[in-house]
């Protein structure tokens, strides 16, 4: 290797996770070159709602991703705002019984030592902010943080912004590593590429890179639907959830969960989820899905059951067992880095972990300690 | 409200999806070989776009006169009134779940506001087709409507889109709308061919082995003749003129690549535009479950079946345009044929030679109608390409050439191109050809029509 080759990073992976790792190394000054074996936006990215989420997740390191996420995609949007939709629209966490408000003010109260910002809002008045909120709901939390970007666009002007060198259709096939271990470059079904620091930036399908250099890395996919109804004027103004939301997020069970994700878009449809349910790559519409996401959103808003649902859509949330995801240098190959397994905060996440990422690669002190997210962790669970 | 087993009916034999010229004919033969069969279709009559025919309200006395095959038609729904098949009518199928036993979900009424579940050990795909459409400047402007909607109108209403109407696009649909608009009265100053008709000359042996279509050709033929209609070959509208309706049109040559040839527009002034080229199967029942498929010498995406027009999917058959758009007479001989099958029972030498020669005239007739790539030159970078959602030519470029999509799919992530009411059915095609993909995949239709929400929310 005497000659230096030209790319610097080369990021596995057009979604945008990849499109932010591409995004923060290049403004570190690094030439990059991104490689997907498909279009930009073709996995994960382009089946998700494109939420940018602190009020669903707890105190620890995933949330702490989420606070860093949320002032950079702040900076994001003054420059790319109307092109990605991005919306400062706040989530509204609602619950039907009082046991289920406690149990959201305990959450609240929690969440607030971290730096999450929340309000209560009494029964009586959610319908100052979501007029057609079924009556009777024992009331909620509304966290201002909370927004929303269109997940596709946001890929691709991120990827754009970047700068990268871009190779679409390329299917990496494997990992080149050098007498030590270390990364020397990737071959792909095009040619060869060198470079000393790779990013597995794939998503789902980041296990599969991984093994490619040797390594294990259990990402699964867990599989989710959502409805989308006619386009409609504003009537759900936040992303508004259910409390039994945050319940399934963080479970890791096999079986089927649904609680009632509602929000609208600035196109008009309103978009309905989630359901978690882990069955492999199965493509399959579930009817059953359909019908209790359907159900759920009815009961929240009423004023649903009167409109079509236009189409459906599914996606597979790449997921890991501890549900964090890998994110930073892996201590068993250097010059590869991940960046996949954000099961379905991936959007939300994206700019703090190219961000993470960009400060190793430049030897910089990351914003946060990256320990909780090694890849290797799972190895000696395994061992 | 959960219902035990013991109240559900016992699934049928046969469901048929579909009640035009295959599926009618797939009903009634698997009901007179003994098969339970049900036929579910969207429209309040059977027969589905091609037999369709005027509300009996409308006192039409002779449907016949806008039809070639009407005889074949009443033959099908005689046989269909005598058989024990149910034919559930305004019966929409959003979705079929696969099994032994195959649960269809269908919207029931013409707004949509009941629902069924039909259960049955088989199931028949023979939902026909829908037209391709390819963008031009002007194709939004009133008085521009699809060749199939135009003789939809004629032959549901008895109403034509216009009095001076040009006919465009390409496929033997054009001759055949040409013919009844002239039969009703109208002036058609021109019928504008995008192909050569070389093609057919190409399968001098297929057209021999099929008779019936070179006399429905001549009648089609003789018909326009006598309207003193034009055909122009080689050329295309590559522009609708008007401010608040179409006042006229610009036609020009065009080269083998379908590209226009500067210098040849001539214009023709009318009141309407029939357009279309060709029709595409309409498959996502079978596709969304993942049924393989094949690519047609025109270029769309039709049902993999075999010999006895089985799908790749265990339990599903496919017959008529699902497996290739090829016209009434071939949908009713694979109806037949399928039926025949799905019942255990022989296929006579002469029907299965029937639909033989049938299909290869039809792969005859869409090599010879097979879009150029060079159609793209006629657009305009303020041309919609997507009229639901209304995304130009330049939005769906940009969307290629600049920020990463490499298919239709990515298109619409980035453009929102076929995101709108008819969910890409009017757009796929040229989106598909804008996005440079070679790969031609069905779309993605997990929902084959809306379904209102309340529907689902008590399903479950």
């Amino acid at each position: 290797m005497s000659k230096r080759s030209p790319h610097d990073v080369l990021v596995i992976g057009a979604g945008v996770v990849g499109a932010a790792c591409a995004y923060y190394a290049a403004r570190a000054g690094l030439a990059v070159t991104v490689i997907d074996r498909g279009p930009v936006a073709g996995g994960t990215t382009g089946a998700g709602e494109g939420n940018l989420l602190v009020s669903d997740k707890e105190p620890g390191p995933e949330l702490d991703l989420a606070l860093l996420s949320t002032g950079l995609w702040q900076t994001i949007a003054e420059q790319l705002g109307e092109q990605i939709e991005y919306e400062a629209k706040g989530g509204l966490v609602v619950a039907s019984a009082e046991a289920g408000m406690t149990a959201l003010r305990a959450f609240a109260a929690e969440q607030a030592k971290a730096g999450v910002v929340s309000t209560e809002i009494p029964g009586d008045r959610l319908a100052e902010l979501e007029p057609h909120l079924a009556p009777g709901l024992a009331g909620g939390f509304h966290y201002s943080q909370d927004a929303q970007v269109q997940p596709a666009l946001a890929a691709a002007h991120l990827l754009r912004a970047s700068g990268a060198s871009v190779r679409l259709g390329e299917t990496v096939t494997a990992i080149r590593t050098g007498p030590s271990g270390e990364v020397l470059g990737v071959t792909t079904d095009r040619g060869r590429i060198d470079a000393p620091a790779v990013i597995n930036a794939a998503g789902t399908w980041g296990g599969d890179l991984a093994a490619l250099a040797g390594v294990a890395l259990p990402v699964l996919p867990r599989r989710g639907f959502v409805l989308v109804t006619e386009p409609l004027p504003r009537i759900v103004r936040h992303k508004v959830y259910a409390a039994d939301y945050v319940a399934d997020v963080a479970s890791g069970s096999a079986a089927l969960q649904t609680s009632a994700v509602v929000e609208g878009t600035p196109a008009g449809p309103v978009l309905i989820g989630a359901s978690r349910e882990r069955v492999g790559f199965d493509r399959t519409l579930s009817v059953e899905v359909l019908q209790r996401l359907a159900a759920n959103a009815a009961a929240l808003f009423p004023v649903l059951r009167t409109v079509a649902v236009q189409r459906a859509y599914r996606g597979f949330r790449p997921y890991l067992p501890d549900h964090l995801p890998a994110i930073g240098a892996d201590p068993r190959v250097p010059g590869l880095y991940h960046a996949c397994g954000h099961e379905g905060a991936g959007i939300g996440l994206a700019p703090a972990t190219g961000l993470l990422i960009a400060r190793q690669l430049t030897g910089e002190r990351p914003e946060l300690d990256l320990t909780p997210f090694r890849a290797d962790r799972f190895d000696e669970a395994a061992a | 409200m959960p219902t035990s087993p013991s109240e559900r009916p016992a699934p049928y034999d046969l469901a048929v999806i579909g009640a035009g010229p295959a599926g009618l004919a797939a009903a009634v033969t698997a009901a007179e070989l003994g098969l339970r069969c049900v036929l579910l279709d969207a429209g309040p009559r059977p027969g589905g776009q091609y037999y369709r025919h005027p509300a009996p309200g409308l006192g039409a006395a002779h449907p016949e006169r806008l039809h070639h095959g009407w005889s074949a038609f009443t033959g099908l729904t005689g046989r269909l009134a005598a058989s024990t098949v149910t034919h559930l009518t305004e019966h929409h199928v959003w979705t079929a779940e696969q099994g032994d036993t195959w649960r269809l979900h269908a919207t029931v009424g013409a707004g949509s506001t009941g629902s069924a579940v039909v259960e049955a050990k088989a199931v028949l795909l023979a939902t026909g087709a829908y037209e391709r459409q390819l963008p031009f400047p002007g194709w939004t402007l009133p008085g521009v409507v699809t060749a199939g909607g135009a003789q939809a109108m004629l032959k549901a209403g008895l109403v034509l889109p216009g009095r001076r109407i040009v006919v465009a696009g390409s496929g033997p649909l054009l001759l055949a709308a040409a013919s009844s608009l002239v039969s009703a009265g109208a002036g058609v100053p021109a019928v504008v061919e995008a192909g050569n008709y070389l093609g057919y000359a190409r399968g001098l042996g297929t057209l021999a082995a099929n008779p019936a279509k070179l006399v429905e050709g001549a009648g089609h033929g003789a018909r326009l003749l006598r309207g003193k209609v034009r055909l122009r070959r080689s050329s295309a509208v590559v522009e609708a003129h008007g401010t608040d309706r179409v006042t006229g049109v610009t036609v020009a040559r065009l080269d083998a690549e379908w590209r226009p040839v500067p210098g040849t527009e001539r214009r023709i002034d009318c009141d309407a535009l029939a357009v279309g080229h060709g029709l595409l199967p309409q498959i996502e029942l079978a596709t969304e479950l993942g049924a393989e498929t094949v690519l047609t010498a025109d270029r769309t995406v039709a049902l993999k079946v075999d010999d006895g027009l089985r799908t790749s999917l265990p339990g599903l058959w496919a017959a008529g345009e699902t497996c290739g758009v090829g016209g009434a007479d071939l949908a009713i001989a694979e109806g037949e044929l399928a039926a025949r099958v799905i019942a255990g029972a022989p296929v006579p030498t002469a029907l299965r030679r029937r639909r033989d020669r049938r299909r290869a005239f039809a792969g005859l007739m869409a090599a010879a109608h097979r879009p150029g790539p060079g159609w793209t030159d006629w657009l305009r970078p303020d041309t919609d390409v997507c009229r639901c959602e209304e995304v130009s030519v330049a939005a769906v470029r940009e969307a290629v050439e600049e920020l990463g999509a490499t298919d239709s799919r990515t298109v619409k992530l980035l453009t929102r191109a076929g995101m709108g009411w008819c969910q890409g059915r009017m757009c796929g095609p040229a989106v598909a050809c804008l996005s440079g993909s070679s790969e031609l995949r069905p779309d993605s239709r997990p929902l084959s029509c809306p379904v209102p929400l309340a529907q689902l929310a008590d399903g479950s």
